[in-house]
């Protein structure tokens, strides 16, 4: 064989620079095209073979970069690399690669392989919306029973594939399966810390006690299939978990009888699995005999939402945007009639209403006797709490639609006239405010002697209660949501479609987490779970401590509404008109109500009774 | 100790006031802590460290690092710690290596993300979330042990804590501990083990864990497999809790009890670390110990 160097690696330490380029003529015969694959120690690229110059005929070439600096380590890569090589030269199946050629220069080992044209199965998997149908699954399964089933039979001594999962499953052009990477030959060594031979998620629990026989590769494969019936990686699942992750609970389509298969074959005793790959043919091919018998089970049915009847409703005489508080036996609401109503809690009689120039969409805060409200007409409003008689009004320059709040003696408020006002209570006057980027819609939080608040420019502001800057941190679009601290973080999400985990002090980002569309919901906690909603549809739970999704539940729009905690359950409604109880640990839902428009407030709970206002102008309680 | 503490205070009487004798570091230290200490002006993280090879191995697998910063100042304070113990993979696959390579590659990249924008002019908080950074910090780790020591593995736990909020990244079976008052406990990472898995799969009693053949083999690891996926989660840390960084050297050798109780009846951290480490090598000392112990205080 012509031999020829190979362009030493250069000394930046980024593999990239140590791929061959597209160009590249490797030993004087397989013209590298491009990077098809890329694992820890070297790239797999397909390349067309020049011995057959009048025909494009491609290849695989899979490369091993040997970088360790110990001689007996190197070795013992090399020698992996070799078995891989002679495994596959005894091999003649038509769902295992062909070898053509293997050879090494310096530190880089070449694999030359038949190239399969096709994709992937976890690529597949990944890209088809939805879930792959039974019957494809089942024909891919049939034929990885048989290629298993060959390689275990193998003589003199059986193959055990070891690494069964998805990545390694190619799918030709013709639908057809093709194991690729039998590159796993590592040993297993007792008493030390261990190694792991096969993937974390598909392997079997004996694997990882170093045994590897034709049942654990049985085992990958039930694993494999899992996910590609269900999408979830198992990988990104504890071990050994697939039991409680039942593959009808996640895909109802799934046959039972195909479900049982693959549930033998992830029976964590290897003595209670299929005891062969023939076996498990058998009864998958069983399978396909029976599924074009079987229906579709009907989806569990919901609590109707006519069975709810409401406590009491109020009518007002336009939308109700904003969320109530409840005082002294009293319920107050801000409605776009411009009015700000009490009302009697019991059974939602009128009380007094006070009527401003513009519409009400702030939720009220109480401090004293004295009730604080926003409105569009550009004022915030201070009336007696009993009476609904003004006591004193302050004027910004913009629509008030940051709620006030209050704490030390002071009402924080922001205004569409970029500013945040901070007013002393006794003496009815700003004692200072702060001049934001663009309007102020965001309700402050007001938590460890500091002010926090979002801004339609997408800044977020951390201000101390003399009013100088802290911290800012920006996200890409506005924060008109209003951000709740646990513990020492705050939470807040964007329209940009992150939900924010910051550290207070600091503002340092601790995660993010992602959404398909913007929100304006201020989120809700409880015990480890931040809720939150999102306008593209879905309320979210994210673990607090991870920033990771725990659950998720869709409406049929945009939830706008914040969502509140009340003992275990999350109440929410959303721009469907319905209002949502969920349980809060896994989303399930308890209860619907529909009423009569998009709800876009939060609703209050007290004393297990819900209010709650809708675009239908109406205030409903509700029993949680 | 509460005996120890009405000795104490009985000391407190007019005969005492008589006694002169200099008092030892621990009973200037346990009055410290239990006095109402008029606040701090500025909160800051304490830490200390330890670590051993143990009185069987011939190796010290086992690689840590502890970093803890204070900026103080008119403008604002802040407080940065980072905390890191890797436990290398059996005997000559280069454990020692890539323990080694992951202390310093993680505590390179997090340091030059994080730290250095705390010292910048106009201080700004990165605009990488640290969940983000933590796993970017892994997969380098990851990556250069694959390059520089193929075949070998380690577990990872790194602690990011940023003023009292503690941010942990963490892969395989060294652990990370919240000790609150009272001898309470917990956990904060799950151990990547096969033999812990078999526990919460009920497959095997906590007793039978204890003595299980295989209790060393992790099923995930720096270093091994085609990624390395860690599990981050942050909490805060209270005033009155120690958080705790080790090795199975340690909480596979000493009891989750008597550490805590250890660490309670330390006077000062670096003590507290000594004597956990004494206390794995007295019960034979079967494997590397690394010990990291940090506080919160104002």
């Amino acid at each position: 064989m012509v031999t020829q160097s190979i362009t030493p690696p250069s000394f930046g330490d980024e593999r990239a620079s140590q791929r061959l380029a597209p160009g590249f003529l490797l030993a004087n015969r397989y013209l590298i095209q491009e990077v098809i694959g890329s694992g820890g120690m070297g790239s797999v690229y397909r390349a067309r073979d020049m011995h057959f110059p009048n025909v494009p005929r491609l290849v695989a070439v899979k490369e091993m970069i040997n970088t360790s600096p110990d001689p007996l380590v190197r070795q013992t890569i090399v020698q992996n690399f070799e078995r891989e090589a002679n495994i596959l030269a005894t091999l003649n199946h038509p769902s295992i690669p062909k070898i053509y050629d293997y050879f090494s220069f310096e530190n880089r080992s070449y694999l030359i392989l038949e190239y399969i044209h096709g994709k992937d199965l976890e690529a597949i998997i990944n890209e088809t919306p939805g879930f792959l149908p039974e019957e494809q699954v089942l024909h891919w399964a049939i034929q990885l029973c048989d290629v298993l089933a060959y390689l275990h039979n193998h003589k003199p001594d059986p193959i055990i594939f070891r690494d069964m999962k998805p990545s390694n499953i190619m799918i030709n052009l013709s639908g057809d399966v093709v194991l690729v990477d039998f590159g796993i030959a590592r040993t297993f060594q007792v008493g030390q810390k261990g190694t792991m031979i096969g993937t974390e998620g598909y392997s079997p629990p004996e694997q990882y006690r170093g045994e590897a026989t034709p049942l654990a590769d049985i085992y990958a494969l039930g694993a494999t299939l899992h996910h590609a019936l269900t999408r979830r990686d198992p990988r990104l699942e504890p071990p050994f978990s697939f039991s409680e992750r039942p593959i009808r609970k996640i895909n109802p389509s799934v046959s039972p009888e195909l479900e049982a298969v693959i549930n033998t074959a992830l029976e964590y005793e290897p003595a209670k699995r299929y005891q062969s790959a023939e076996a498990m043919k058998e009864a998958l091919l069983n399978v396909a005999r029976k599924t074009g018998a079987l229906s579709r089970l009907p989806t569990a049915a919901t609590i109707s939402s006519s069975a709810i009847k409401p406590l009491w409703t109020f009518k007002c005489e336009d939308e109700i945007r904003a969320s109530p508080i409840l005082y002294q036996g009293k319920v107050f609401i801000g409605s776009y009639d411009y009015n700000l109503y009490a009302l009697d809690a019991i059974n939602g009689s009128f009380v007094w209403k006070y009527p401003t120039e513009g519409g009400v969409v702030t939720r009220p805060a109480v401090y004293e006797n004295e009730i604080f409200f926003g409105s569009e007409d550009g004022n915030l409003y201070v009336l007696n709490v009993r009476t609904g008689r003004l006591l004193w009004t302050y004027s910004t320059n913009g629509p008030v639609r940051s709620s006030p709040r209050i704490a030390e003696e002071l009402v924080v408020f922001g205004s569409d006239d970029h500013r945040l006002y901070v007013l002393s209570i006794p003496h009815s006057r700003a004692l200072w405010t702060f001049s934001a980027a663009d309007a102020i819609r965001s309700t402050p939080l007001i938590a460890q002697e500091r002010i926090y608040v979002g801004c339609e420019s997408g800044d977020f502001y951390c201000l101390d209660l003399r009013g100088e800057l802290k911290w800012r941190q920006q996200a890409r679009r506005a924060i008109t949501a209003s951000p709740i601290l646990v513990g020492q973080a705050l939470y807040f999400p964007s329209l940009d479609g992150m939900l924010y985990a910051m550290e207070a002090r600091t503002g340092w980002m601790l995660w993010r987490f992602r959404m398909a569309k913007g929100s304006i919901t201020t989120p809700a906690n409880a015990e480890n779970l931040i809720f939150v909603g999102s306008a593209d549809s879905h309320l979210y739970a994210v673990d607090i401590r991870t920033g990771r999704e725990a659950w998720r539940f869709r409406t049929e729009h945009q939830v706008s509404g914040s969502p509140t905690v009340y003992k275990d359950a999350v109440y929410f409604g959303s721009a469907d008109g319905m209002f949502y109880c969920l349980d809060a640990r896994n989303g399930r839902l308890r209860w619907q109500f529909q009423t009569g428009g998009p709800i876009t407030s939060a609703p209050l709970i007290y004393d297990d009774i819900v209010y709650i206002g809708s675009a239908d102008h109406i205030l409903y309680a509700l029993l949680a | 100790m509460f005996n120890f503490l009405r000795k104490w205070f009985s000391r407190k009487t007019p005969e005492a006031e008589v006694e002169t004798r200099p008092l030892s570091p621990e009973e200037i230290q346990v009055s410290h802590q239990m006095a109402p200490l008029p606040r701090r002006e500025i909160g800051q993280l304490v830490a200390a460290c330890s670590q051993s090879i143990g009185r069987q191995r011939e190796l010290n697998e086992d690689s840590l690092l502890a970093f803890t910063s204070t900026i103080a100042g008119n403008k604002s304070n802040s407080a940065f710690g980072l905390y890191i113990v890797a436990d290398g993979m059996g005997g000559h696959q280069f454990g020692e290596v890539a323990s080694n390579l992951a202390v310093r590659v993680v505590a390179s990249t997090i340091l030059r993300k994080l730290f250095t924008s705390f010292l910048d002019v106009n201080p700004k908080a990165p605009d990488q979330s640290l969940r983000e950074i933590i796993e970017q910090a892994f997969a380098e780790a990851q990556r250069i042990i694959q390059r520089e020591a193929p075949g070998s593995g380690t577990t990872l736990t790194v602690a990011v804590v940023i003023e009292q909020q503690v941010t942990v990244g963490h892969v395989g079976d060294s652990r990370a501990y919240l000790l609150h008052p009272g001898g309470h406990h917990e956990v904060m990472t799950r151990d990547h083990s096969l033999v812990k898995r078999l526990e919460e799969l009920g497959h095997i009693t906590p007793e039978e864990a204890a003595s299980y053949p295989n209790r060393n083999v992790l099923y995930r690891a720096v270093g091994q497999g085609d990624s390395v996926d860690a599990d981050i989660y942050t909490f805060s840390l209270a005033p009155t809790d120690y958080l705790m960084l080790c090795s199975d050297g340690l909480w596979g050798v000493v009891p989750d009890e008597k550490i805590a109780r250890i660490v309670r009846e330390s006077g000062t951290l670096d003590q507290a670390c000594q004597r956990l480490v004494d206390a794995a090598n007295e019960a034979g000392g079967p494997d590397n110990i690394s010990v990291i112990l940090v506080r919160w205080v104002e």
